[in-house]
């Protein structure tokens, strides 16, 4: 069936193309097909309104082939209904209703659109099958202005009944444009016009405002937590920069970085590139940044990025150095439970904000401070950095670290013990740093020198004072 | 021919214009040495610029004048002889095809009616009947005058014919005939043959002179030396020596003894004390220098000590030696296991086969070895181990020892059951890891440590050159092999067991390559669980092969080091696993368990601190919580705070609690969890509580001096006092719990604020001159080898291009000076031929007005 299928859409192909170029359409107003036609029309007239209406339904057929369950038949039917928008553009089917209309098959496109994201199964092959159209300009336009509409049609329709698969798919096609930066880069049509100039869509900022309605209606329902991540990672760099006002995402900014976790740490970057180029005021970020330190920002994937912002936030010499010595010590405190390679990341970190921050240093160094106390004078539970009486503490953590387990870690953080130098560790290189690298570094290392172990061995388990022997059975 | 005379002509003639231009004062230039040094031989101490200048100018003459000259002829000289730049072709190949070339060319065209003509033999292209008939004149002319015929001078003085003047006058006719001809190449060969004769004659009779003289002399001083001492009988033999200086047998034999190693005084054997404390000694040299590599100092001092490594080569080398012989007493059919121990064992066997004395026997050599061990721990621990634990030390050696007991009584009966199957005695090396694995599976735990045994035995490397690298792969090899054992279903962990001390032994040979193979096994492991993450999202803890390997990574090499090239990946490795690995049975939970003993293992020593291990053991202990209301602390991957596997190690059977008993964990479950009943996977969970918090407690001894101590057990700390249900737990588990919480609170809290080592003062700069050694005068000095191939590089080019302009320099000027003559001759021929016109001119004039003078007169 797949086969005829696509012998049937190979086969529409052509005989449309033929068509087109044959003849030409009744342009103007179709009358229904069952209703009588109107007297004194010619039989060319008669021939040419029978022929609109095959034209129809091969439409809606090829629409209903997009849903088909072989990849190939989908392809198909879609290039084909994109070669037909083409031709339409050219041929159009409706008159120009007054001169210097500007006339594009909207219609058509939107039957494209809705067939393109369904809300059942995952279109992604698809979609990025349709990439190529979206390089045409005025497609991009319209395609935008089609997903706008439709996601607030099927959102109307499903009250809150999430569909993930539906903004699973809407996602890929949305996240898949690309807008261009410069006005001049609006060259490619699909459709060429006469008077460009003086079309909407030749406009960038008409492209911008499609593009930002579209996100906004996209973002306005729930999401799952998986795409929300996915929205904030391309936010900053994809997003943001091509909005006619990135203000306009301050709501769902700040409400996805008051949700905590990674989304959080997600947000942080969208949010930073609105406190620093558009003049967002966001009361206690600084106190947020510090709730956000939990113990597992060191085993996050979005490590590297969040500690690149972290190194920007309090890159600023003007922070008080309570707040600094608050961030030191929650840092090193959590680095306590973190593996050797977010350590060789973060103790390189801590020195930088030292070098910043110089009057933070009595936290390594403080040679007339409280001999023996009992406690460390810390909190670690406090919310509040101004609260947390960081800075009458000491670094015992790093002292902690230096006895740790992976060499270099134990040389980075024995760094602490001497004055630092002036001049700041670079930690980009280290941003990135992952286990499997420290690995194979580590393991690529070549020695002459073998030491070996001088103790006689009599088994497996039979060391002196072995754990194994005590509870581990060689059955 | 003629061209090599020429050419040997031209050189005599500027050897000539040399040795004129030496003798000549004013051609030469001397250069003034500044300073004689002694030894060093000077080269350019005298230049000769008239004869150099005149060498080059005939150079130049001979290629570039040439050049010049050709400049615009287009004519090619081509050498068309066959293969004459190629030089793949043998020489010979080359003239054996030009000779048949040469004869196919001659074949045709050859002169049909010349039937006799065969072709000409040539020799160096000459035809070798002419030699023949040249030669033969000339040798025989030789000959004769060598050997049988008279000399003129004999047969003037002998008879005298035709008189002394008429002698004379032909003589002298003859040097004038000389003078006026040059000599021909014959007789200059005659002349040349005839001097070199004479020298050589007046040679052997100067050494004839000589001889005499000194068997003169020596028969003098034999005289003289009977009258002066009586060791003429030596002196007369050594004369003898010299006359035949052929080696008898006897003096052969002589000089062998003589040469042959003598007894030499020994050392007295060395008591046991001695060679217990010698032991000792051995044993604190290694902890020493096992001490320092945990501290991570610098290797400078190691320099000087003798390696780590040989000392125990060495006494590997006397331990095989040992086998050796043993291995020639082996025909009663009796096998071994390789411990000293049961080496005496064997020897008393040997003497009566009864096996029951032999154990009565045995029993106290055993114990004997025991207490050395405990000594030698005791060395070894003697400044680390509180008393406690020493307590529990030699608790743990009497079990040790009864096990040991017990493990070589089973030996004994292996040995017999083994003895009866015939094992080869010689064993080559297998070359891949199928033909080991051929070589050991079928045969007993006992069977296959005695093949490998003879194996290495066999194949010693310092029996055989290839021996070495052979056994160094057969570490690999059994390395896979007990991979391959313990995946396998039930895993064989007792053979494993006893495959540890081959690996060792092996690992204790050649270092270099057990490091190389265990390091690639754990890379693969890292790549594959790496591949995973990347493809899946999480990964699974790997098999029990891996486990075995880290385990016996821990037994073969020193975990306590600062950084090792084995033991630190193996850390990372764990690292990885702790914190990678996600936790959803039973299985990885002991697999978890069963890395942090390994942790708390690898760090006993050298007391590391290790996060991943704190971690996952607050992981554990979260997981048997039955209600979730974590407060006080945070969980980190892998473990969740809620979530599917959040309970697996729960138990709400309170009869299964109280049935419980401690038991060791089989490490076979890992690879297979039987079917067992709920009760026993209870037990089975409580077994890994016990071990949780056993672990812990250990971690709390052994971190108690660390800085920040407390907070690094704060979460497990509130979660032991506040979350556990220790009420509902067994007796054991209780005061194992108690224990726990006593270790971690008993530590005092120390918190001394932090201060910076103080700075070394800088010193300040100080202008004094930098003296450095100089080795060698002449050569520049400092700089590494390579610095200093790069000054000579730039020194030789810089000159070379020098050497270079100046040659091109001269070059022109030659050109320059050629054309100029060049030019000159033209316009002088010119000149001259203008001359001869203007001549001729005025003769035809002056002719021609005589001529019309004459007629006027006439």
């Amino acid at each position: 069936m797949a086969a005829g299928c696509e012998e049937a859409a190979g086969a529409v192909l052509r005989s449309r193309a033929c068509a087109n170029r044959v003849l030409d359409l009744l342009a103007g107003p179709l009358p229904p097909e069952d209703a009588p036609l109107p007297d004194g029309c010619s039989a060319e007239e008669q021939y040419k309104i029978w022929m609109r209406h095959r034209y129809h339904s091969c439409v809606l057929c090829l629409a209903e082939l997009m849903g088909h369950s072989s990849f190939e038949v989908k392809e198909m039917s879609l290039c084909t209904l994109m070669k037909f928008v083409e031709v339409e553009g050219e041929h159009p089917l409706v008159k120009a209703e007054w001169k210097g209309s500007f006339i594009f098959p909207r219609e058509l496109l939107k039957l494209v659109v809705e067939s393109l994201i369904p809300c059942e199964e995952d279109s992604s092959l698809l979609i990025s099958r349709f990439q190529e159209y979206l390089e045409y300009d005025d497609v991009r336009y319209f395609v935008m202005k089609a997903v706008t509409e439709n996601i607030g049609q099927i959102m109307q329709k499903t009250k809150e009944i999430p569909l993930p698969v539906y903004q699973q798919n809407v996602f890929s096609l949305i996240s898949s444009i690309s807008m261009p930066s410069r006005k001049t880069e609006l060259v490619n049509f699909m459709v060429k016009q006469d008077h460009l100039e003086e079309w909407k869509v030749s406009k960038l900022k008409e492209h911008k405002r499609a593009f930002e309605r579209m996100w906004l209606v996209f973002l306005k329902y729930k999401l799952p937590s998986s795409l929300y991540k996915k929205v904030l990672m391309i936010l900053h760099d994809s997003i943001l920069p091509h909005m006619n006002e990135p203000t306009l995402m301050i709501d769902f900014l700040t409400a996805a970085y008051d949700i905590g976790g990674a989304i959080s740490l997600l947000a942080l970057n969208g949010l930073f590139v609105l406190i620093h180029q558009h003049n967002l005021e966001y009361p206690d970020f600084y106190k947020k940044l510090y709730s956000l330190l939990d113990p597992s920002i060191y085993h996050v994937k979005y490590r590297a990025r969040f500690f690149r912002l972290m190194d920007l936030f309090l890159s600023s010499s003007h922070l008080p150095a309570y707040l600094v010595a608050a961030f030191i010590k929650r840092l090193s405190r959590l680095a306590l439970t973190a593996p050797p390679e977010a350590l060789l990341m973060v103790i390189p970190f801590i020195c930088n904000l030292f070098r910043r921050h110089p009057a933070c240093k009595v936290l390594v160094h403080r040679p007339s401070g409280p001999e023996d106390l009992l406690e460390d004078p810390y909190v670690m539970e406090e919310e509040e950095p101004s609260e947390s009486r960081a800075l009458e503490s000491s670094l015992w953590e790093l002292r902690a670290l230096q006895n740790h387990y992976y060499p270099d870690v134990a040389k980075a953080a024995a760094t602490v013990n001497q004055s630092l130098s002036e001049i700041e560790d670079d930690i980009s290189g280290l941003l990135e740093l992952s286990a499997y690298e420290l690995f194979d570094r580590e393991v690529m290392k070549s020695t002459t020198d073998v030491p070996l172990e001088f103790e006689q061995v009599r088994g497996l388990f039979d060391k002196k004072n072995d754990i194994f022997a005590e509870y581990f059975a060689l059955d | 021919m003629g061209k090599a005379r020429s050419k040997g002509l031209a050189r005599s003639a500027t050897a000539t214009a040399m040795a004129k231009a030496r003798n000549n004062p004013f051609e030469v230039k001397v250069n003034r040495q500044k300073f004689s040094v002694l030894g060093r031989r000077t080269k350019h101490d005298v230049g000769l610029p008239g004869v150099s200048r005149s060498k080059a100018l005939r150079k130049r003459t001979q290629t570039l004048l040439k050049e010049y000259k050709e400049r615009e002829k287009s004519n090619v000289f081509k050498d068309k002889r066959f293969a004459e730049y190629n030089s793949k072709i043998s020489p010979e190949e080359k003239m054996m095809k030009r000779f048949a070339l040469e004869r196919q060319q001659n074949f045709g065209k050859k002169n049909i009616y010349n039937l006799n003509e065969d072709e000409e033999l040539t020799h160096y292209g000459q035809s070798l009947a002419d030699i023949e008939k040249l030669n033969d004149i000339v040798d025989s002319d030789s000959d004769t005058e060598d050997r049988g015929a008279l000399s003129a001078e004999l047969t003037a003085a002998h008879f005298g014919g035709g008189g002394g003047l008429l002698r004379k006058k032909t003589v002298s006719r003859q040097q004038d005939e000389d003078e006026e001809k040059p000599k021909s190449r014959k007789e200059l060969i005659e002349e040349l043959i005839a001097k070199s004769k004479q020298e050589k004659r007046e040679r052997q009779t100067k050494r004839e002179n000589a001889l005499e003289l000194t068997e003169k002399l020596d028969s003098d001083w034999k005289e003289i030396q009977t009258l002066l001492s009586h060791k003429t009988p030596k002196s007369e033999r050594k004369d003898k020596e010299e006359e035949k200086p052929k080696p008898d047998e006897y003096d052969m034999i002589v000089r062998e003894l003589g040469f042959e190693m003598k007894a030499q005084p020994s050392d007295r054997m060395k008591t046991e004390d001695e060679l217990a404390k010698e032991e000792q000694e051995r044993l604190e040299k290694l902890e020493a220098d096992r001490l320092r590599r945990m501290h991570g100092k610098e290797e400078h001092e190691n320099k000087k000590k003798p390696k780590h490594i040989s000392a125990d080569d060495l006494a590997d080398g006397f331990i095989l030696d040992k086998d050796d012989r043993r291995l020639l007493c082996y025909k009663d059919g009796k096998l071994d296991i390789g411990n000293d121990e049961e080496d005496d064992s064997k020897h008393e066997e040997d003497h009566d086969n009864e096996c029951e004395e032999d154990k009565s026997e045995e029993e106290p050599d055993s114990k004997d070895e025991d207490e050395d061990a405990v000594d030698s721990h005791s060395d070894l621990e003697s400044g680390l181990e509180s008393e406690e634990e020493a307590i529990s030390n030699k608790r743990e050696k009497k079990h040790q020892g009864n096990e040991k007991n017990l493990q070589s009584e089973e030996g004994q009966k292996a040995e017999r059951e083994a003895g009866r199957d015939e094992l080869p005695y010689t064993f080559s090396v297998p070359e891949s890891y199928e033909k080991l694995k051929s070589l050991l599976t079928g045969k007993t735990t006992t069977q296959q440590l005695v093949v490998l045994e003879r194996i290495q035995k066999c194949n010693h490397p310092s029996l055989a050159v290839g021996n070495k690298a052979k056994l160094e792969k057969l570490f690999g090899f059994l390395l896979d092999y007990t991979g391959e054992l313990a995946t396998m279903d039930p895993p064989e962990l007792k053979t494993i067991d006893r495959l540890v001390l081959p690996l060792y032994k092996l690992c204790q040979m050649f270092p270099e390559a057990a490091s190389n193979s265990m390091k690639f096994v754990l890379r693969d492991a890292a790549h594959d669980m790496e591949e995973m993450i990347e493809v899946k999202g999480r990964a699974a803890f790997p098999g029990l092969d891996l486990l075995i390997y880290l385990k016996i990574t821990a037994i073969l090499f020193p975990t306590s080091d600062f950084w090792h090239p084995v033991v630190t990946p193996a850390f990372l490795y764990m690292s990885q696993l702790l914190t990678k690995c996600q936790v959803t049975t039973l299985q990885d939970v002991v697999k978890g368990l069963f890395v942090c003993s390994l942790f708390q293992e690898y760090i006993s020593l050298s007391q590391r601190f290790v996060p991943e291990l704190i971690n996952f053991l607050l992981g554990i202990l979260h997981i048997t919580l039955p209600k979730k209301q974590a407060q006080g602390y945070t969980l980190v991957h892998p473990f969740r705070l809620l979530g599917k596997n959040s309970e697996l190690l729960m138990v709400s059977d309170k009869k299964d609690m109280e049935s419980w008993q401690k038991q060791n964990l089989p490490l076979s479950i890992v690879t297979r969890l039987k079917e067992s009943s709920k009760t026993e996977m209870n037990h089975f969970r409580l077994s890994c509580l016990a071990l949780c918090l056993d672990l812990i407690k250990r971690c709390g001894a052994l971190y108690g001096s660390l800085s920040s101590f407390h907070e690094i057990v704060h979460p497990i700390r509130v979660l032991l006092t506040e979350h556990i249900p220790v009420s509902d737990y067994p007796k054991q588990l209780q005061e194992l719990h108690q224990n726990v919480l006593k270790e971690l609170e008993n530590k005092e809290k120390h918190y001394n604020p932090l201060v910076c080592e103080k700075k070394k003062p800088v010193p300040l700069k100080l202008y004094t001159p930098k003296i450095v050694k100089v080795l060698e005068f002449g050569r520049k000095q400092g700089g590494s080898k390579e610095e200093q191939e790069k000054k000579r590089l730039i020194h030789k080019h810089r000159r070379e291009f020098k050497g270079a302009v100046r040659e091109i320099r001269k070059d022109n000027q030659f050109l320059a000076r050629m054309q100029l003559s060049e030019t000159m001759e033209r316009d002088s021929e010119r000149k001259r031929k203008v001359k001869d016109l203007l001549h001729n001119l005025a003769t035809q004039e002056g002719e021609w007005k005589a001529l019309k003078r004459k007629k006027f007169k006439n």
